[in-house]
């Protein structure tokens, strides 16, 4: 094979030379070119190595059925693999690098496989490399595998998102799209119309032709004016319309920024459209058949269509002495097309006999020599392509010199987006070819997606897409026509069978023996031949194996084409990047954070932030040289010595207010909330309807028929959305809101001996006197000039008031409370310092304490039910035999006997002696600083039965003897809320 | 990602939807008149049709709404959406 430059033609500019690296050497080519242009006009036949066998892979097509071409295109972060040449734009600088070869792809060590080829048949790994142990064979079969080298670094580049909504997507802008464009744009629809390719006009710009009785070029040129200047109409190039999803959205992949192109280039790397439409065409054209013959994977070896895509639009001529073979007349635009440029036909084979049509008859009066009846058995040459065997029909072979093959089998639909829409195929016996038959959403196929591969017809129904699309009954509106040549039919040709290994796949490497092996182990199923095979599942995703796949597979079987059908089409329907769907969504923005009002106050006093839940809070505040640890001990000690403030906003609170409120709360929580005094907080459990816990929290009183429900940080609007589910669905009739206002009210927690005498000192008029304002009661009133509503609730098992103000309001008070705390020694504390205190007392977490399985009388909390008359969520699912079974997981507290040893949450409880597996496990630890030592609550089977008793904490392998206790560990009594 | 039409906002992307599983299932109760095998009914057993499915859905990133859709399965079409407390429509 010796591709060159043709001296004339081509839409490529001659004015702009550019360079490139391929594989270290630099080469030469011009604007307009593909890298696979480029390197076929510079003589390279050898791209890269395949996949399992590691033969010599050459350029096969022009566009995104490449199967062979794959290269890396850039390096370092900007890298990115697995490109196919024929879709990547050539550009100053570029550096491309063979895949799956090493150590050059001249020079291949794996071609070694070769030579053990029979060994590796289309599912070796299911036989072979199994003893004694197929991890032995794992790690280097791993690194075998694959084409491409992944990137070790972050993607750099940036990828963004758009939405965008029309009345008609036209996808593709070949004749029948611009046609159908054309159509819909004058009846006034909003129109979006994408094609993959750098510039309009698909198979108009290989095989040119006669529109409205002028060239094809001048009708691509008015229609893309006429659509460029109407402001109805979005225009997308370098689009790939990957996926269709429900109800006519579509995705796509717009590239922007040129592949692997150094950082100079600061445009996103692409955009990923999110387009919903209200009606679909899909002029997606087609993909040319391949003839299957032996050694067809040879270099050399080309589509007849993509021959000629090569001469028109790049001026490349892929060979000096071609032979083109056929079973159809397509081709014969390829021989006339290369004997335009000069290139000799050796000759055409072509499969059917006694061919008189328009094209034939061209060919021959340019006295080319044609074989019919013939089929071409087995392409010669070791590295390219030298010649090819000829089988003629009546028999006995003969050999023709050759430097290039141009094949063509027949004409397949590009029906992949039809498929994913949820339409029907069918089979096509004419055509030999599937097309698309039932529609299911509001889309139509046009031109050769739809089996319409004449350029008069295509743009026929095209245009009749395009009016149908824009929900236009008739059209007074011109559309352009085209006069269609008659063409013969052509004649199945699945398998030209004497010449040795064929290929199906060239990606995958799948032979078409690998098809029939498959059939010996009863993989007979087209969806289990792919995947036993592989066939169809590389990067090119089968658009030139796939038919002929099943096609020969229907024969090995005794079937009929149509019963094997296709494989089910899946998006992308050609390879996108993974950054694209991500999106701007990476690192700070993966994960969106709620951060608190006082933020700023606490990063100025040195906190440390975690994420609790969708929230950015301080964990704690470590001070000087301190660790984490450090930290959380010092503040939890000051908190039962003197004060801390700690930041309370995120606490769930929803209003829940109406005549039926006291009803409503009723049948939400465990316990009687009907009977709450106003003025007074009750703590509640509230469960699923599986009599799960689900939430736990503080109810105040308000107003008689007035509550503040109080809930986890966590479960803010997850309650709320509960409740409005309730009330929405299964009690209409009850006269009650529930209003989140979580993030309406800052909370300040004020905590510890010193609390009181801190509040009282900014000034209030709320009586702070304990018989005025006991433990679980709530107040309205000033604090140092501001309003609040101050609840006396306790998470820390010390004198506690969360004192709720507007956020507004939150940061003078917030200033204030810190000016007069210095007198007090106030200390903030964060979350981990909170959650050292509760373990101390034994509150629990819901989602520590509690999991997926725990039911009220699991934490102990089951006492409040049989004093309860009134149906609540969940109550039912409390009766069942497994939330009443005697040997459940219950709350106990465990403290190791070695006072130095540290529990973890998470490790497992086994019973001393015998051991019978888990028995429960530690649910939250910590060290104690007001004992010294670790403490730790768990679950325990029937816990609460086995006080006293000793247990082992199995921790990763170690063993910690321990004591199960009563879940509290300090203050068991209460008497430090009990002023 | 389907397009819903919500009776309040109009048509939005499912996204901005949540779906809350089989609609028409009646709560029984009261709960000590309830046996386990009617309670199960009511916690596990739902339709897994091959075709129409009248489901609940929440404009959740919207007005908060709740709904009911006829939805095909097989197709995703909607053949209907309709009040949360509305019965069952009739449909071909």
């Amino acid at each position: 094979m010796s591709g060159f430059r043709l001296a004339q033609g081509g839409a490529i500019d001659r004015d702009r030379r550019l360079h490139f690296r391929f594989n270290g050497e630099l080469l030469m080519g011009f604007s307009g070119d593909t890298l696979a242009s480029a390197l076929l006009a510079n003589g390279v036949s050898t791209i890269a190595r395949s996949f399992k066998y590691h033969r010599r892979r050459g350029i096969y097509a022009a566009g995104a059925e490449e199967p062979n071409a794959i290269v890396t295109i850039g390096q370092g972060d900007r890298a990115s693999p697995n490109l196919k040449a024929t879709q990547v734009p050539l550009y100053d600088g570029l550096v491309a690098t063979s895949v799956n070869c090493w150590p050059s792809v001249e020079f291949d060590l794996g071609a070694l496989a070769s030579l053990v080829g029979r060994f590796l048949p289309a599912g070796f790994y299911y036989k072979t490399f199994m003893r004694p142990d197929w991890h032995l064979f794992e790690p280097w079969i791993r690194r075998a595998a694959g084409l491409g080298q992944a990137p070790r670094v972050d993607d750099a580049d940036r990828y963004d998102h758009a939405h965008a909504h029309c009345d008609v997507l036209v996808v593709g802008a070949g004749p029948s799209g611009l046609a159908a464009a054309l159509a819909a744009s004058r009846s006034g629809a909003r129109v979006i119309l994408a094609d993959d390719q750098p510039g309009f006009g698909g198979r108009l710009l290989s095989d040119g032709g006669a529109i409205d009785d002028a060239p094809a070029q001048a009708w691509l040129d008015t229609a893309q004016a006429e659509l460029g200047a109407a402001g109805h109409v979005t225009l997308l190039k370098r689009t790939n319309v990957f996926g269709y999803y429900d109800h006519n959205l579509l995705g796509a992949y717009e590239e922007i920024a040129l592949p692997g192109s150094p950082s100079g280039d600061s445009r996103p790397a692409g955009r990923l459209w999110h387009i919903r439409a209200g009606r679909v065409v899909l002029a997606t054209g087609a993909f040319e058949r391949p003839l299957v013959f032996g050694a067809n994977d040879l270099p050399g070896v080309m589509l007849a269509s993509a021959v000629r895509s090569y001469v028109a639009r790049y001026a490349v001529a892929p060979g000096q002495r071609a032979i083109v073979a056929t079973n159809n007349d397509d081709a014969y635009r390829t021989a006339l097309a290369l004997l335009d440029a000069g290139v000799e036909i050796a000759c055409i084979v072509d499969a059917r006999s006694g061919v008189e049509s328009a094209l034939v008859r061209a060919v021959r009066a340019r006295g080319v020599k044609i074989s019919s009846g013939s089929h071409l058995g087995r392409a010669l040459g070791s590295r390219y392509v030298t010649g090819a065997e000829i089988q003629r029909l009546g028999g006995g072979t003969r050999r023709i010199d050759a430097d290039v093959i141009a094949v063509s089998g027949g004409w397949n639909p590009a029906v992949h987006l039809f498929c994913q829409s949820g339409g029907r195929l069918a089979f096509d016996a004419q055509r030999a070819a599937f097309v698309p038959s039932v529609s299911v959403q509001a889309e139509r196929s046009a031109g050769a997606s739809a089996g319409r591969f004449a350029l008069g017809a295509a743009l026929e129904q095209g245009s009749m897409a395009g009016f149908w699309a824009a929900k236009r009954e008739t059209s007074s509106v011109a559309v352009a026509h085209a006069t269609d040549i008659a063409e013969t039919p052509l004649t199945p040709l699945w398998e030209i069978k004497g010449g040795g290994k064929a290929w199906v796949d060239l990606q995958s490497d799948v032979t078409a023996d690998d098809v029939r092996l498959a059939v010996r182990e009863n993989y007979v199923s087209v969806e289990h031949l792919k995947r036993y095979t592989t066939l169809g599942m590389a990067s090119d995703q089968g658009k030139t194996s796939n038919v002929n796949g099943l096609a020969i597979l229907a024969a090995a079987t005794g079937r009929e084409i149509a019963s094997v059908g296709t494989t089910r089409f899946r998006p992308p329907y050609d390879p996108i990047p993974i950054g694209a769907v991500a999106g701007r969504k990476r690192g700070a923005l993966y994960h969106p954070r709620l951060t608190l009002p006082m933020r700023d106050w606490h990063e100025a006093n040195g906190a440390v932030f975690e994420d609790y839940g969708s929230w950015s809070r301080p964990a704690a505040y470590p001070r000087g040289r301190e660790t984490l640890d450090d930290a959380i001990q010092r503040e939890a000690r000051h908190v039962r010595l003197a004060v801390g403030i700690f930041d309370g906003s995120p606490l769930g609170k929803i209003e829940v207010e109406g005549p039926d409120a006291a009803i409503f709360v009723d049948r939400l929580y465990v316990g009687a909330m009907s009977t709450l005094p106003v003025g007074r907080v009750r703590y509640g459990l509230m469960l699923t309807e599986h009599g799960i816990v689900t939430d736990d929290g503080v109810c105040a009183r308000l107003a008689p028929e007035r509550f503040l429900v109080g809930t986890s940080s966590a479960a803010a609007s997850r309650m709320a959305a509960v409740m409005e589910e309730w009330l929405q669905g299964e009690w209409p009739n009850l006269r009650v809101f529930a209003t989140p206002v979580t993030h309406q009210w800052d909370v300040i927690t004020l905590t510890g001996p010193r609390a009181r005498d801190l509040i009282a000192a900014l000034g209030t008029d709320i009586d702070l006197g304990k018989a005025a304002f006991p433990h679980m009661a709530w107040r309205a009133g000033r604090i140092a000039g501001v309003s609040a509503r101050v609840l006396r609730v306790s998470f820390t098992g010390e004198l506690s008031y969360e004192i709720n103000v507007a956020v507004r309001a939150a940061a003078e008070l917030w200033a204030r409370i810190v000016a007069a705390g210095q007198a007090f020694d106030l200390m903030p504390f964060g979350v981990e310092s909170l959650m050292t205190l509760r373990i101390e007392k034994g509150y629990v977490h819901v989602g520590s304490e509690t999991d997926g399985t725990s039911v009220p009388d699991d934490i102990g909390m089951g006492g409040a039910i049989a004093r309860k008359a009134s149906d609540f969520i969940g109550r039912r699912s409390l009766l069942r035999a497994e939330a009443t079974r005697a040997d459940r997981n219950q709350l106990v507290g465990l403290i190791p006997e070695d006072r130095t040893a540290r529990l973890q949450a998470g490790a497992h409880l086994l019973g001393e002696g015998a051991r019978d597996g888990s028995e429960g496990f530690v649910t939250s630890a910590c060290w104690s600083p007001t004992l010294d030592h670790a403490v730790a609550l768990g679950l325990l089977r029937r816990g609460r039965t086995r006080k006293g008793e000793r247990v082992i904490v199995f921790d990763d392998g170690r063993e910690i003897p321990a004591r199960v206790v009563e879940p509290c560990f300090i203050d068991s009594k209460g008497a430090r809320l009990d002023v | 990602m389907l397009l819903i039409t919500c009776p309040h906002c109009g048509a939005r992307d499912e996204n901005e939807f949540s779906c809350g599983g089989q609609a028409h299932i009646a709560r029984p109760g009261p709960p000590e008149a309830v046996g386990d095998a009617e309670w199960a009914r009511y916690l596990f057993e739902r339709d897994n049709p091959k075709g129409m499915h009248f489901e609940r859905w929440v404009h959740r990133h919207g007005c908060g709404q709740w709904f009911n859709v006829a939805r095909d399965t097989v197709t995703h079409e909607i053949k209907a959406i309709y009040g949360a407390l509305e019965p069952k429509p009739d449909l071909p």
